[in-house]
């Protein structure tokens, strides 16, 4: 499942509504990115995305985690909209019976979605506005994955 | 078709959303965004780094070198930030 939304989301609640219901479940990993405010220096941060571009590219990066892992529930929450230091960004839910396929499947989703997903970050603060810019450290984890794929094939 | 362009893309060319329909001889990303360039120094501002603008054609990422012939939507903007 995959969600864009302006609202905040509870990880508690979140956790529980994957598991309602079964007992199947083994394994479960959470990522949350949240807003961090770089030694005082943004004070807000606005995340802009591509209405339905952005829900159709976390919905195939979620597809291809669930080809390649053995998982039982994934969900991708992503706020957009304006957000303050501290406040949570993004969810990352994996659950599968093993550990393994968890943990790896969550880092999966996150470096792609890092990479892929149309969502641009605009930071403010007491120098002014700017778009962050995009890291070539998140490119390198997204081509690692690709070349693990290679490899595995 | 439709043009979309996004964060600063958005920002320095002035617009978020346009139709438009692309002369003859205009019939892939890179041309298209020659022909943009040449609409106005807002647009020769917000292409001037052209081969950092990432575009999607119907919600689908492509290079610059993809064909737009038969596109509904096409979006420009910067290499995304999300996460």
């Amino acid at each position: 499942m995959i969600r864009v939304q302006r609202e905040d989301f509870d990880i508690g609640a979140e956790i529980a509504a994957l598991k309602a219901g079964r007992r199947d479940i083994g394994a479960i990993v959470t990522f949350t990115g949240t807003v961090r405010d770089q030694s005082g220096t943004v004070a807000e941060m606005t995340l802009e995305h591509y209405p339905g571009m952005t829900e159709g590219e976390l919905q195939g990066i979620e597809a291809e985690a669930n080809v390649r892992w053995p998982l039982q529930v994934s969900l991708i929450v992503h706020r957009v909209g304006a957000l303050a230091p501290g406040d949570n960004i993004v969810l990352v839910v994996t659950a599968s019976e093993h550990r393994d396929a968890a943990f790896d499947a969550a880092r999966f989703l996150m470096d792609y979605l890092k990479t892929s997903a149309p969502l641009w970050k605009r930071e403010s603060g007491p120098g002014g506005a700017r778009w962050v810019e995009a890291s070539p450290s998140d490119d390198a984890a997204t081509s690692s994955w690709k070349k693990k794929k290679h490899a595995a094939e | 078709m439709r043009l979309l362009y996004f964060a600063w893309v958005k920002e320095k060319a002035g617009i978020a959303a346009e139709e438009i329909e692309p002369p003859e001889g205009v019939a892939t990303i890179a041309e298209l965004i020659v022909w943009l360039k040449a609409r106005g120094p807002e647009f020769a501002n917000a292409f001037a780094r052209s081969e950092v603008i990432r575009a999607a054609i119907d919600h689908s990422h492509v290079r610059h070198d993809a064909s737009i012939v038969g596109a509904r939507e096409i979006a420009f903007f910067p290499p995304v930030t999300g996460g």
